[in-house]
């Protein structure tokens, strides 16, 4: 699972508010080396939650060099899109889960694929 | 601004999925941002040829570029109901149009073709040599041609019923071909990974050109199976993520779906990111997910620029809950 993904992911749980963002307690993380295309980048920033991609990031000890929040006229700035490409694409969740921050129900991450499905009780 | 007048074009589509056709080329339209015109009423499903207008030659190649259903885009330089009309209709060019094919330093062929009937080749040859009021003065090369202009005959919408004589009759200038050739190319058969319902090649490359993915778009399929979607849009320039309620398919497991293969387990390669990274595709992979289509697992906002799905359908590959129970254990902390 990429931090985009996980940028992306809510809890469904029954009674559940707001289930995002999932915390993540990761037991393996890997970094895939993905090549860099600047204009999908730029697409996607306007659609992040940009505090939590970086808080994800810090917690899996990739938040190095991360700014606060994008510069302006970001498209140009191409460091910061090489950065925020390696947190967004490269830095892969493999085993772990995702867990709910108000019920605590946890998803499981295996082989870098979230497990989302809940039992009838649950949903 | 003033607006460029349209150029005229005809569409040889390919003799497939028509209801698909003039869909696909308005949205082709719409993602190249080509203007296109054409009369509706001059349309008909079982015939291959439309006239079209198109701004300028590069727009119609745009379009051509990504086109499924377009067989060949022809410059036209003539039409009639017969060829003697046809031949008053290219007398009629301007010499802007011809000048340049009155020089004699480039190389052509001719074809002639009929629709709904065959021509003989004897039929081929006086047809050839009727064209020769073509104002072409460079030299005939059949294998690697600068140009080629097609002369089309058409005899009606019915193959048993055709007449002797063509009702409608072109001759135009073939400026480029769509892209049948991906057919083959993503062809489900010679896929690594396939299931039961993988999408067809033709009809997946369909779908991404209505969903008007292009380069960088954020592509999702909620009922994503072997991907064959993901595959079509990443194909566009699409960044693809899927899901699917079926546990073991995304991961791998379970038996294999090839014909001649269903007694063997499938590989542990098996799944979306392979069927990518087959074609060259492997880092227009996201993610895909375990997770039920009606239950919504995404946070509020604009996230994707396209869905496209082929949902469960009828016993084949029908909706899903029996993983649900099975898989669903929240992992052992
Ligand atoms: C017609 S197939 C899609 C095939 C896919 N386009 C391909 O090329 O392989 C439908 C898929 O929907 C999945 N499915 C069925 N019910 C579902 C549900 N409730 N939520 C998500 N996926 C479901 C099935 O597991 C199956 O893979």
């Amino acid at each position: 699972m990429k931090l985009l993904t996980h940028n992306m992911l809510t809890s469904h749980v029954k009674g559940v508010k707001n289930g995002f963002p999932l915390r993540i307690l990761a037991r393996k993380v890997e970094v895939r080396q993905i090549d860099f295309n600047p204009n999908f980048i730029t697409r996607m920033i306007p659609r992040i939650d940009w505090s939590v991609l970086r808080a994800a990031a810090e917690n899996l000890g990739h938040g190095q060099g991360l700014p606060e929040s994008p510069p302006e006229e970001y498209e140009s700035q191409e460091d910061f899109l090489k950065s925020a490409h390696h947190v967004l694409m490269e830095v892969e969740v493999l085993e772990g889960d995702l867990e709910c921050p108000e019920s605590g129900r946890k998803f499981p991450v295996t082989e870098g694929i979230p497990n989302m499905l809940l039992r009838e009780d649950e949903v | 601004m003033a607006r460029q007048p349209l150029k005229t074009y005809l569409c040889l589509f390919a003799q497939q999925h028509p209801e698909f056709r003039l869909p696909e080329l308005l949205s082709l339209a719409s993602v190249t941002k080509s203007e296109v015109k054409f009369d509706e009423l001059s349309y008909s499903k079982t015939n291959p040829l439309l006239l079209v207008h198109f701004p300028s030659e590069e727009s119609a190649c745009r379009i051509a570029a990504r086109s499924l259903l377009i067989r060949s885009l022809f410059e036209l330089w003539g039409s009639g109901r017969n060829h003697d009309e046809l031949e008053a209709s290219v007398n009629k060019l301007p010499s802007e149009f011809t000048d340049r094919y009155r020089r004699s330093d480039y190389t052509f062929k001719v074809v002639v073709r009929g629709f709904s009937r065959k021509c003989s080749a004897e039929k081929q040859l006086q047809l050839y040599e009727r064209l020769s009021y073509l104002p072409l003065a460079g030299k005939v090369n059949l294998s690697n041609p600068d140009y080629e202009f097609h002369l089309l005959e058409d005899y009606g919408d019915n193959p048993n019923e055709a007449p002797m004589e063509p009702h409608r009759v072109f001759v135009g200038r073939l400026i480029s071909h769509g892209q049948r050739h991906l057919i083959q190319k993503y062809a489900v058969k010679n896929r690594h990974f396939i299931g039961n319902t993988s999408m067809d090649a033709q009809l997946s490359l369909i779908m991404a050109n209505m969903a008007q993915v292009k380069e960088g778009s954020l592509v999702f399929d909620p009922f994503v199976g072997t991907g064959s979607l993901l595959v079509a849009g990443a194909h566009f320039g699409g960044f693809g993520m899927g899901a699917d309620i079926d546990y073991p398919l995304i991961h791998g497991r379970g038996r294999a779906s090839r014909a001649g293969a269903e007694s063997k387990w499938r590989g542990k390669d098996e799944n979306v990111s392979s069927n990518l990274r087959q074609y060259g595709l492997a880092d227009r992979y996201l993610d895909v997910l375990v997770a039920d289509a009606a239950k919504n697992v995404w946070r509020q906002g604009e996230l994707f620029d396209a869905i496209i799905t082929d949902p469960p359908y009828g016993i084949r590959e029908g909706r899903r809950k029996i993983w649900v129970k099975k898989y669903t254990k929240p992992s052992p902390t």
